[in-house]
């Protein structure tokens, strides 16, 4: 028996209305103001006078489906079988009546997710595939930020940050996990080891020799075969060249470290979005719990809560303090790999005599 | 029958701790789910990963794979690990591919639908999804390659349909926005869908140069982080005064304090338009105010947003690869986004861009290299739109330029003013 082909009905993005909560469908474009009564908690009133107290729970967002059917029996069980997911990965149950609120916090507790990631906290970190699923992936993503948030778990279920704290993390310096006021990257600092028995027949060279930012790859023939070569000088090592070639093998298990980077900021409250700027690198991928990646991210989070103004945002911060200032808190090293060498780079020297003693 | 489980000692560290664990929820799938398939493929996906996690090594490479009618949508995933025999070894998790689902606009789900998928991912997938992928998918993670066109046809069939993979028109994302947030400027979801629905060729048959992305929020908080990640941002806005309820500004007043007030939200606006009256009331120059939401997220109960709402559009915006970081800058400062030509207006602009594009990007080139490389003017030239001082931070700083037409410029310039 042959089935015969079904041509897709290319339907595309749904129409939000049909699963959205029948308070926020009844309110939509028409709400007040919100408020947060407690960390984890925000609650919204409409000119209608309608209210809803939406609450955040923590979500490992790969999620396995009896686990998801959980988490929409608690939806079932409290919120009209209705649930909404946020930007980085937390689940937002919402009810319209305050008396539920008390009930349905203790019930996601006791069931394992912590309530928080409101305001000025340290929310979710945005990630990526990692070892789990990724094609070139430098460390696992999930893994991390499993082990991060079990660390920084006491700053995600209260509101004491100057102002929110987003996290990401990126498993290749693509950089998928976004910027953020902290992101934690890979950072490789050994070019490629090239497989050259594979790839003649594995990659499509000119495109290769394209993909490199710097013009350091160019074909050559090693023992008879077509390949690539790279000018182990001038590579910086970013790369780009290993997903369009997977012989090129950039990910080393000792090589490939992590770096941090702090101040950016994707919104335009106050200051203009900013991106994050790199403050610590050489970090060993250290596998399974990242214990010196957490060392790191802590005291920066440590010094972020003991200096910072009142909605400083940690980008905004350091530009009030400047970098020195931030070397010093921290205790970080400077070196001359944090000056910018890319184009641009001297818009980012200090062009003035404006200097903090 | 009872499975051989790989040891996994160290993604075993993974599974204690106050954060919900994915460890865990893979374990249960090996553990507690009735399907003895799906046993056996979480089982051989821990083991996998045990073996990344031992050598720090990734072992999953792509490949090509859609369905029937379409060209992208899946991110196809083999596994490296195989035995000296050539065979896998892990063998119910060899072919671990990811079905990317475009989601409704603001990640609203009902349960009913939620458990639908589940069922359908149960039937014939890994029982794994994850909610959501950083462009935006809900992606069915882990299956294998006969198992894509049948669960693909049960899930187009109730309404889902693939999202972009590869050089195409990528899924997109709305903020909650209008639903429950009272910063909204915009109908977030219907500009998310009309803007998506329209490319719907474009996401699904992959043919452009490179990957463009669109993103909608609602406010300048651009809580989708359109500004750094979009190809095409639409951010909320309003161009009338915003409004100030003078009672709820004495009440906060009251209630914080004057030095709270005057340190965290007169002396944080970024162009000095407020002021604090001697009599607790608020003074706002509307003209300087660049529409920034702090005093307004500060204040959310004496603050809001004007009336006359609309949209700024900025383009090129994406992350690093491969020239850097780059930010969307100013494309339109303020779009009406009310009636139906108003939305026609917007998806023929965004057409515009993206035929550019795709005639003027090189390959693996993203908007935001390619008008780095060609320079805004040429870009806005070829589209079709009008220069204006808000596109800029500031005029050129370097005399090198030929400016054989100045004249005609300046006389343009004039007569759209006085028009």
């Amino acid at each position: 028996m042959s089935n015969a082909p079904v041509m897709p009905i290319e339907s595309g993005t749904p129409d939000s209305f049909q699963y959205m909560h029948p308070t926020l469908r009844k309110n939509y474009g028409q709400w007040a103001y919100h408020d947060r009564p407690r960390p984890g908690v925000l609650h919204h009133v409409s000119n209608f006078g309608d209210e809803v107290w939406t609450v955040k729970a923590a979500s490992p967002r790969q999620l396995d489906i009896l686990t998801l059917r959980e988490i929409c029996d608690i939806a079932d069980e409290f919120c009209k079988g209705y649930l909404r997911f946020t930007m980085r990965g937390n689940i937002e149950y919402m009810v319209t009546e305050e008396s539920q609120l008390e009930p349905l916090i203790k019930r996601l507790n006791d069931a394992g997710y912590p309530i928080g990631g409101t305001g000025n906290s340290v929310t979710m970190i945005s990630h990526t595939q990692g070892w789990l699923h990724c094609d070139i992936p430098g460390t696992d993503a999930s893994g991390v930020v499993k082990s991060l948030m079990d660390e920084l778990i006491d700053e995600f279920v209260v509101e004491e940050m100057p102002n929110r704290v987003h996290i990401t993390t990126s498993c290749c310096q693509i950089n998928c996990g976004g910027q953020g006021d902290i992101a934690i990257n890979i950072q490789h600092t050994k070019p490629p080891k090239i497989n050259h028995d594979l790839v003649g027949n594995a990659c499509e060279r000119p495109s290769v020799v394209a993909r490199c930012p710097v013009a350091a790859i160019r074909p050559a023939m090693v023992n008879g075969k077509p390949t690539l070569e790279v000018d182990e000088k001038k590579c910086i090592c970013c790369g780009a060249c290993f997903p369009p070639c997977p012989p090129m093998q950039i990910n080393d298990p000792e090589h490939s470290k992590l770096a941090v980077w702090v101040g950016g900021k994707h919104s335009n409250a106050r200051s203009k979005p900013m991106f994050h700027k790199l403050v610590a690198a050489g970090l060993p991928n250290n596998a399974p719990r990242w214990p010196e990646v957490a060392g790191v991210v802590k005291k920066i989070l440590a010094a972020y809560k003991e200096n910072a103004n009142d909605y400083e945002r940690m980008g905004e911060w350091v530009e009030r303090i400047g970098w020195q200032q931030f070397f010093d808190l921290t205790g970080l090293p400077f070196t001359k790999y944090h000056i910018d060498n890319w184009r641009g780079s001297r818009n980012s020297l200090n062009q003035s005599a404006h200097i903090r003693f | 029958m009872a499975i051989d489980k790989h040891d996994t000692p160290m993604i075993d560290q993974l599974v204690p701790g106050p954060w919900p664990s994915f460890i865990k929820g893979i374990q249960r799938l090996r553990d507690e789910h009735p399907s003895e398939r799906i046993n056996g493929m979480a089982n051989d996906l821990l083991g996998q990963l045990e073996t990344s996690y031992e050598t720090r090594k990734g072992y999953w490479k792509g490949g090509t794979i859609s369905v029937f009618g379409y060209g992208g949508g899946i991110i196809p995933r083999f596994t490296e690990l195989k035995n000296e025999d050539g065979n896998s070894r892990f063998p119910e998790a060899q072919e671990f591919h990811t079905m990317r689902i475009q989601p409704p606009g603001g990640f609203h789900y009902t349960t009913d639908m939620l458990r639908t998928i589940m069922d359908l991912d149960e039937k014939h997938g890994s029982g794994m999804i994850c909610l959501h992928g950083q462009t935006g998918n809900l992606m069915l993670v882990g299956m294998d390659s006969d198992a894509i066109q049948p669960l693909f046809d049960e899930m187009n069939a109730i309404g889902w349909d693939l999202g972009g993979a590869g050089p195409c028109v990528r899924t997109g994302m709305s903020c909650v926005g209008a639903a429950r947030c009272e910063h909204s400027n915009a109908d977030e979801i219907k500009i998310n869908r009309v803007l998506l629905n329209n490319f719907q060729d474009d996401m699904h048959r992959p043919a452009l140069p490179y990957k463009f992305k669109f993103k909608v929020s609602g406010c300048a908080n651009d809580c989708t982080n359109s500004i750094q990640r979009a190809d095409m941002a639409i951010i909320g806005t309003w161009r009338d005064d915003m409004k100030v309820n003078q009672d709820e500004v004495k009440a906060y007043v009251e209630k914080k304090g004057r030095k709270y007030v005057v340190d965290n939200v007169i002396s944080r606006c970024p162009t000095n338009s407020l002021s604090l009256n001697d009599d607790d009331t608020l003074e706002v120059n509307n003209k300087d105010c660049v529409r920034c939401m702090h005093c307004i997220n500060v204040m959310t109960k004496a603050l809001s947003a004007g009336d006359d709402k609309g949209v700024t559009l900025l383009i090129g915006g994406k992350r690093t690869l491969k020239i850097g970081d780059l930010f969307g800058t100013v494309l339109v400062p303020f779009m009406k986004l009310d009636t139906d030509e108003d939305y026609e207006k917007l998806v023929e602009l965004a057409e515009e861009c993206i035929d550019f594009f795709a005639e003027n990007a090189l390959e693996h080139e993203r908007t935001g290299e390619m008008i780095e490389r060609i320079g805004l003017a040429n870009f806005l030239e070829g589209i079709g739109v009008d220069i204006d001082p808000n596109m800029i931070n500031h005029p050129r700083v370097s005399s090198y330029v030929r400016m054989d037409d100045w004249d005609e410029e300046a006389a343009k310039w004039k007569e759209s003013k006085a028009g």
